[in-house]
Order: C-alpha cells, then sequence, then structure tokens
C-alpha cells in the first residue's frame, strides 16, 4: 500500500458507491448527446474527457511504453449537493438507453452527511417507509353470499358519495325546520378528496391540470369530486368562476391568499364547497408550512401578498390562539360568519393522541362542519427529515377511536370525520379509502397520490427524488421554473384525473357490491373488515382473520 | 331468506289461518322458527277490554313463572285474564318450555291519571325488566311484548308444527290483524329473541332478508340511550325500532319511514317539490338508511298495516285483499291462502319507491310513491 497524497479525502469525503442512487451508464452505447445532463434536477451527472493508459509491451524488440487513449463518459458527481436523486429523468431523455440510476442496496453513507452547514436535512415528500400499511392489510370480508346474494357492481345503482358538513339530530333538525331556524351547510361530495396542495407548492401547470380534471370530474362524469387549495390563496380568476363550487379553501397559520380571497368575496358567483383551517399537518405535527424562496415566483407573491423571491414560513401555531378552544370556536365562526353560514367550515389537525379532545370541543361548536385528521404517512413539499419520519400518529387507529367516541355520544352523523395520510402510499388507493370509511371515517384526502397517479411524481418510499422542497421537480409538479413546468401538459393531468377518478368510482362499487351495499357509503361498518393482525384487529375493534 | 305473511280483516280470524298461509310458501324457509304478532284481540272464553296490555313470553322453569308472578303483582298489575294453551310438548322441538302465557292485566291505579307517554314508558320498561330479570336467570324468561291489544307468539320449530302444539286451529284466540314469519336465521345464532316480528310501544315489523347496514344503525341506535333500543339479537330489529323513532321520537306521519331508511337520490330529490326538506332529513337520519335487499311489513297500533321496499327491490312482496280483508306475503300463493275471495288481478307488487297502507278502516289500499308530495305540513 502507498500512500494517496494526490487524492483529498476528508470525512466527508464519499465515492458514487456511497450515495443512495448509482448512475449506471454505458459508454458503448452513449451517443454523447448530452441530454442526460441537461435535464439532470441535481447537476448529479457531467460529461468528461478522460484519458486511458494502453501499456505496451513489445515482446520481440524488448521495449516497453505506453499509448493513452482519450474517451468521452458521463460521470456522477459524489458529493451531497449533487447527490443523485434517483429520478430517472436522465434515461426517459436518453435516445439509446445508454444511462440509468439504480438504487445503491448497500448501506450508504450519505444518511450521516445529509446535515450540511449546520442545517438537518430537508426534504419533500413522504415517510419513505416501505412495505404494505396496516391499511393495505386490511380485508373486506363481509361477503354476502347465502341468504343475499352479493350486488353486481356493473349493473346495480350505487350511491358513493358522503356528506361534508355538519348534521343536526334528526329531532333538532324538524324543529329548525319548523322554526325555520339555521340548517347548517352540507355538499354532497365524492368520499376521495384531493388534499391541500398549495398553488405555490404545486406548479400553476399542475393546479390548473388538477382543476381541470376535477371541473370534468363533476360536470361530464357526475363525479363532486372537490379539490383543496393549501395554504396560499386562489387565483383571482377562480375565485370570481363557477368552478369554486369544487375548491376547498384553506387558510392556515400563514393566512397567505386571504386578501385575495377576503376581497373577492363580493364578486364570487357560487360558494367555495368548504373552508378548511389547517391547525395541523400530519407529516410534520407541529410545524408550520414552508415555502422556500426558490418557489415564490412573481405570481406566488402576488397571489400571497409577498415580495419575491423570500422563504415563507408559515408559523407552526396560528398566532391568535391563546385559548385553544375559544380560538378554535372564534375562528371557525368568523369565517362561517364571512360566507353568510352558507358555506361549511371544518378544521384540519394532525393525527395525534389528542385528537379525541379536539373532536369533542367541535362536537359542541354548533359551526364546525367537520374534522379533517392527518396521519403520520402523509406528504409535505417541504419539512425537516425526522418530522416527517419520526413526527405523528398513524391514522388508522386514529380515526377509529375518533369515530367509537362520537358512536358512543350519538354524534357520529353530526360531525363527519375525513381522514388522510397516506391513502394509496403503496398504490391501493380505493381499498386503503374504503377500509378507513368503514373504520368511521366519512371520505379521505388524497395527495400524493394524485401527485403520483395524474402528474407522474417520481417521489416514492425509498426516497426517490423528494426534492419537492427546492423547486427543482423534474416533472414541473411542484417547481414555479416555467422551464419546468412546462414539461407538464394540463390537459394531459385532467385526463389522468378523469382516468384516477372514474377507477375509484368503479374500484368503490366493486367492494361494496359485495358487502351487499349500494345505497349509502358504508361509514363505519366495522364488521366487514379483518386484518390478520391479532394486536390490531383488537387495537381497532375488528375481527383478526387467518 | 324468510317468508313473511300478514293478513288484516274487519272480522277477527284465527292465526291458524296465516299459518296456512306460510305452508304454502313452505319453500321458501327452513323451518328454524315462527313468529306471530296477533293485534285487535279476541278470546273465545274472555271478553276482552282492549285497554288491557297484554304480555306475551315463555316461562322456561317454574320458578321463572313464579318471579314473573310476583313481579307484576308487585309492579302494581292485576292479572284479568290468562290465556292457556293447549299444548302437544312433543311438536315442540325445545323442552325446557313450562308455560307459554298470554296474559292481560289491568294497569296500576296509579297510572290512570298519567299521561299516555308515561304509561307507554312504564309498559316497555317493564318488558325490559322482565327481559333483564330472565336473562339474568340463564334466560329463563323470555318476554316478547307487553301493551294493550296485541299478543306475541314465537318458537323454534316449523310454523304449522307450533300452530298444532299449541292448537292454535281451536278459535280460542282470534285477531283482526296477524304477522307470522317464518325465519331463517343465518346470520346469528337461534336464539327467540332473534325472531320477527320485533315490538317496540306498539309498533311491530317483520322483514325478509339481510340488513347489510345492520352495525352502523344499530351503533346509531345505540347511541340515542332509549332504554327499547336494545336486544339487536337480529340484524332486521333495527327496522322496528327506525319506525318507532319516525313515528314516536321525530313524530312524523308513516310515509317517512321510506324516506328515511330509503332516501330518494340526489337528482330525484332535485326535482322533488320538497325536495329541500327531504334531503336534509336524509342528511340528519343518514345512519338510517338501510341497504336492503328487504321487504319491511309492519303494523301500528292503530291497526294500519303496511308494506315497504328496499331501494334495490330484491326482495319479494305482494299485497292483495278486498275491502275488509287483506293480505300482504313474499310470494302470490300467500295471499291466496289468505284471501282467496279476492280478484287476483288486482294484486299489486310494490317497487322500490312505494309505501303500501291499509288504513284501518280496511276499504281499501293506499299505494304511496316517494316521489309523490310529502305531507309536510305534519312535519314541518
Amino acid at each position: 500500500m502507498v500512500s494517496a497524497r494526490s487524492v483529498s479525502i476528508g470525512p466527508g469525503s464519499l465515492s458514487y458507491t456511497d450515495l443512495p442512487w448509482i448512475i449506471q451508464h454505458r459508454e458503448d452505447r452513449c451517443t454523447l448527446c448530452g441530454h442526460c445532463t441537461a435535464v439532470c434536477p441535481k447537476e448529479a451527472i457531467y460529461l468528461a474527457y478522460r484519458r486511458q493508459r494502453m501499456p505496451k509491451l513489445d515482446v520481440l524488440k524488448k521495449k516497453r511504453g505506453n499509448e493513452y487513449r482519450t474517451f468521452v463518459g458521463i460521470r456522477q458527481k459524489n458529493n451531497m449537493a449533487n447527490a443523485c436523486i434517483g429520478c430517472s429523468m436522465c434515461s426517459m431523455v436518453c435516445p439509446n438507453e445508454a444511462i440509468q440510476p439504480v438504487p445503491n442496496t448497500n448501506e450508504h453513507r450519505t444518511l450521516f452527511f445529509n446535515n450540511q452547514k449546520g442545517e438537518p436535512m430537508k426534504r419533500g415528500g413522504r415517510r419513505n417507509k416501505v412495505g404494505p400499511t396496516l391499511l393495505d392489510r386490511i380485508m373486506f370480508n363481509r361477503i354476502s353470499m347465502l341468504t343475499d346474494p352479493a350486488l353486481d357492481a356493473g349493473r346495480h345503482e350505487f350511491n358513493v358519495t358522503t356528506t361534508l358538513g355538519r348534521t343536526l339530530d334528526p329531532a333538532e333538525f324538524l324543529k329548525r325546520t319548523r322554526e325555520g331556524g339555521w340548517i347548517p351547510p352540507t355538499r354532497e361530495i365524492f368520499p376521495f378528496v384531493i388534499g391541500s396542495m398549495s398553488f405555490g407548492a404545486l406548479s400553476p401547470n399542475m393546479w390548473l391540470g388538477l382543476l381541470q380534471g376535477v371541473a370534468y370530474c363533476n360536470e361530464v362524469l357526475g363525479i363532486p369530486v372537490v379539490m383543496c387549495t393549501g395554504e396560499g390563496g386562489c387565483p383571482p380568476w377562480i375565485l370570481k368562476s363557477p368552478y369554486l363550487k369544487y375548491i376547498v379553501l384553506q387558510i392556515a397559520s400563514g393566512y397567505f391568499g386571504w386578501d385575495e380571497i377576503i376581497r373577492a368575496i363580493p364578486d364570487m358567483q357560487c360558494d367555495p364547497a368548504a373552508i378548511e383551517i389547517k391547525y395541523g399537518q400530519g407529516a410534520k405535527p407541529g410545524d408550520g408550512g414552508l415555502l422556500m424562496w426558490f418557489k415564490v415566483s412573481k405570481l406566488i407573491a402576488r397571489l400571497r401578498g409577498v415580495p419575491e423571491g423570500v422563504d415563507l414560513p408559515s408559523p407552526p401555531v396560528h398566532q391568535t390562539l391563546y385559548s385553544i378552544e375559544e380560538s378554535v370556536m372564534k375562528m371557525i365562526q368568523t369565517l362561517s360568519t364571512a360566507f353568510g353560514h352558507k358555506v361549511p367550515v371544518y378544521p384540519k389537525i394532525s393525527a395525534s393522541t389528542s385528537a379525541k379532545s379536539v373532536l369533542n370541543n367541535l362536537v359542541r361548536n354548533p359551526y364546525a362542519s367537520a374534522l379533517l385528521i392527518d396521519g403520520i404517512d402523509g406528504g409535505t413539499g417541504a419539512a425537516y427529515n425526522v418530522s416527517m419520519d419520526a413526527t405523528g400518529h398513524p391514522i388508522a387507529s386514529n380515526v377509529r377511536e375518533c369515530y367509537l367516541d362520537l358512536v358512543a355520544q350519538g354524534k357520529q352523523n353530526e360531525i363527519p370525520i375525513f381522514a388522510a395520510g397516506g391513502i394509496g402510499k403503496n398504490g391501493n388507493v380505493t381499498q386503503n379509502g374504503m377500509a378507513l370509511i368503514m373504520l368511521g371515517a366519512s371520505g379521505v384526502h388524497i395527495g400524493k397520490y394524485i401527485m403520483q397517479a395524474a402528474a407522474g411524481c417520481l417521489g416514492n418510499e425509498r426516497n426517490r427524488c423528494n426534492v419537492c422542497n427546492v423547486g427543482i421537480c423534474p416533472k414541473g409538479i411542484t417547481s414555479q421554473n416555467p422551464k419546468l413546468y412546462r414539461r407538464l401538459d394540463p390537459d394531459v393531468v385532467a385526463e389522468r384525473v378523469a382516468d384516477v377518478f372514474m377507477s375509484i368510482r368503479t374500484e368503490m362499487k366493486k367492494v361494496m357490491a359485495p358487502l351487499g351495499r349500494s345505497q349509502s357509503l358504508p361509514v363505519g361498518m366495522s364488521d366487514a373488515l379483518g386484518i390478520g393482525d391479532k394486536a390490531a384487529a383488537d387495537r381497532l375493534n375488528i375481527k383478526y382473520v387467518c | 331468506m324468510c317468508r313473511l305473511a300478514l293478513k288484516t280483516a274487519n272480522e277477527a280470524f284465527s292465526p291458524y289461518e296465516v299459518l296456512q298461509g306460510m305452508e304454502a310458501m313452505q319453500e321458501g324457509y327452513d323451518g328454524s322458527g315462527l313468529g306471530l304478532l296477533l293485534r285487535g284481540l279476541d278470546f273465545d272464553d274472555f271478553k276482552y277490554d282492549s285497554k288491557y296490555p297484554v304480555l306475551s313470553g315463555i316461562a322456561h322453569t317454574e320458578e321463572s313463572w313464579h318471579r314473573l308472578n310476583s313481579f307484576m303483582e308487585n309492579r302494581g298489575f292485576e292479572l284479568k285474564y290468562d290465556h292457556e294453551f293447549e299444548t302437544r310438548p312433543e311438536l315442540i322441538e325445545a323442552t325446557d318450555r313450562y308455560r307459554y302465557f298470554i296474559r292481560a292485566y289491568k294497569m296500576p291505579e296509579s297510572m290512570s291519571t298519567k299521561p299516555s307517554d308515561e304509561i307507554e314508558s312504564e309498559l316497555m320498561l317493564t318488558r325490559l325488566a322482565l327481559r333483564k330479570d330472565g336473562e339474568e336467570h340463564g334466560n329463563d324468561l323470555t318476554v316478547f311484548s307487553f301493551w294493550p291489544d296485541v299478543a306475541t307468539i314465537k318458537e323454534v320449530g316449523w310454523p304449522l308444527e307450533i300452530g298444532n302444539a299449541l292448537t292454535l286451529s281451536d278459535n280460542r284466540i282470534k285477531s283482526r290483524v296477524c304477522m307470522a314469519q317464518g325465519r331463517q336465521n343465518t346470520n346469528y345464532g337461534i336464539n327467540l329473541y332473534a325472531c320477527h316480528p320485533f315490538f317496540i310501544q306498539g309498533i311491530a315489523t317483520m322483514t325478509n332478508g339481510e340488513n347489510t347496514a345492520f352495525v352502523p344503525i344499530r351503533d346509531w341506535l345505540l347511541g340515542k340511550h332509549f332504554p327499547g333500543y336494545t336486544g339487536y339479537q337480529s340484524d332486521s330489529e333495527t327496522f322496528t325500532h327506525i319506525l318507532h323513532y319516525t313515528l314516536k321520537q321525530l313524530k312524523l306521519p308513516l310515509q317517512a319511514y321510506k324516506h328515511i331508511i330509503t332516501p330518494l337520490r340526489g337528482e330525484e330529490l332535485a326535482r322533488h317539490p320538497q325536495g329541500e326538506f327531504l334531503a336534509g332529513l336524509r342528511d340528519s337520519c343518514r345512519r338510517l338508511i338501510i341497504d336492503g335487499p328487504n321487504a319491511v311489513i309492519g303494523t301500528l297500533p292503530d291497526e294500519t298495516c303496511m308494506l315497504v321496499m328496499d331501494q334495490k327491490k330484491l326482495r319479494p312482496a305482494t299485497v292483495g285483499g278486498r275491502p275488509g280483508a287483506w293480505a300482504i306475503a313474499s310470494e302470490m300463493c300467500g295471499v291466496d291462502a289468505m284471501v282467496p275471495d279476492r280478484d287476483p288481478s288486482l294484486d299489486f307488487q310494490p317497487m322500490r319507491e312505494h309505501t303500501i297502507i291499509v288504513p284501518p278502516e280496511r276499504k281499501e289500499l293506499t299505494i304511496w310513491s316517494q316521489h309523490d308530495p310529502y305531507p309536510l305540513d305534519q312535519a314541518a
């Protein structure tokens, strides 16, 4: 062994085999077109000239010598800032199938160096927990067999909508009807809601595509899908359009975009579907939102009423909160009043062991329309790794215990519970959603699944891509850079949204028909659920099956 | 699948006639049980005053029989009539049947000045207390109903055999309304309390088919914390309790029942003259939507009889008859057997939107459709 003085080796020096993704490049196929290096969002690869010594030994002449060959090839950078994220854009643009990233199956050392410059790792995306979720493992096993045959999913009429909004106890409803009292507003919606992803977190093209798709679902397909804005306002042309009725407007702790919304109220052609007050988010509970400066474009700055190119952190809590109960009540009441008590207003909280106390607070608040609980498997545009991975509460048991608490009070029809966080994480969106519905949710919110299914988001649970936070989304879904978001055709996104919701509707029927259910969404039909895990079955109060 | 038969007539008739109607439909049930509910009672050996509440059930042991007697005495009920069945125990499968009872009581004096809802509550609580007493003593006492002018018989076995075992053909007990169900209980255990018709405060229903939305409906009814909303040995008991909730608690007209258990779809409500109200009613009673397939047949304290179908219309039911006598049955042959002297061309098979009402005067049927205007003035 000799010293390698010419090689600089520091504590953080990495070889490319230390990186989570390794670029495999076939020089024999490379045309040197440079597309891959141009498209790489991380600038993880570069084109380089290399020299190769070719030892030459002439035995007859008894001479030794060297020849040198030069070649051009693609090389992978091995520093943290340029570490490959496995997005595969290089292979997508390669005309000759000469390049692709492959996951490093070794334990890679970047885990120990992702905290650079005193900052822990931040990223977008998900919790990065692979394998089937608890929801994936739930089976629908109360099949109508003998007394009543299963229904025909293709031919029977199915009612697959749910109620968003507070419902009165029947006696109170009749009393108020007789006396001309206020009946809280409700919406009849499709139980799979496009969860809150802000105009800012998402690119304009993504947003437009989603909205087009949602409008198509409602107006052509008859699937009453609604979508939530997330924090950050809503483009004025939507606020004043008849499409506002498909939009749930979110207000969060930064109140971004609400100047525009409040000013637009007199010009609104219709009411929004609902108002969501975000108190917490499952992916990063107790943490605020963060739109990093890269993404605060001119358009976003205008919508949010802020200067361009500055970080936009939302505080972890609403700054008006002193007494939580009082403030939540006042905020819900204020927003309900702002829309003439004609729009459901509900809070969104992180799943938590304290969710039940929030729920019970809402039960007593006549203006609270629902509760949305977001579990640990939810997604986010930007958060600290530790928040995403380790902070939070799984959704299933949280929803279940909240539902059973309402059942004990006889209030389960009055305050609908919506669930979010990991629905469709492994692609089983309908199965996951229906399992939550039968555990007691009135509907579910889906975010990551929509990004993946409708726009081709590349993120996965092995930390592929997950760079939503820095505005370099290679698909143009979460970028405000026109060069990137022009890659995303809104019409195609809209088409995929329609595909997704038509499929979910069909799959819902395929789940409901064998259970003999068609007339109402089987909310709380826990007798239809089974799981091959005794502890989980006991916790969820469903059947253990094996 | 169960088979159902109901006959209502101006002239009291023997329940055995209805059992013969059941026999006509014998291919449809497995003989796992019979439930009979008689309303508008007429006893051969007693001039019955229809104010007297009638307690129906089975004492399985002599000890429970004595307990029952002392319980009723202590509660202030005075025995007026004790119907004694001529029993042939060899025809009954079960061996622990000490005494089938149908007994009329005079209300305690203290109740005479009470408002009717308190009296109704006392009758229900008495029944529930006796039921609880039986359950606490190894199920040695089973009580089906305690209500004026209503008698109930339930037993495990083949319906006609049970009729023979209790000699129901002897005309000693007759009624103007008789409901019968031959039960096939496939989902839950064989239990006398799982036998239709179910009864609560004068309201009785029986059902064929399965209630696939049983658990959410049961959970909601239990959450009302009303003492009578209990039991649920059968998924069909919820239908009776929903009818009770509709009529007695919400004080809505009978037509509301259909709108609650099978509301119209959104687009149908949009066209309905009272669509807005009905959509609100649907939302607030959403957990009571049944998800059939079921035909629900019921009777009310004023001898009104009714039949509603579930939304899928996957269960059969036919109604037919003539002024003064009407029959509702799962199959046409059942109607034929119960009211043969009618014009069968006028028989009616209700569709998903229909509620059939046979009013107490029994002159003609009311075929009410959900699309018809709802009697709103009574509701709102």
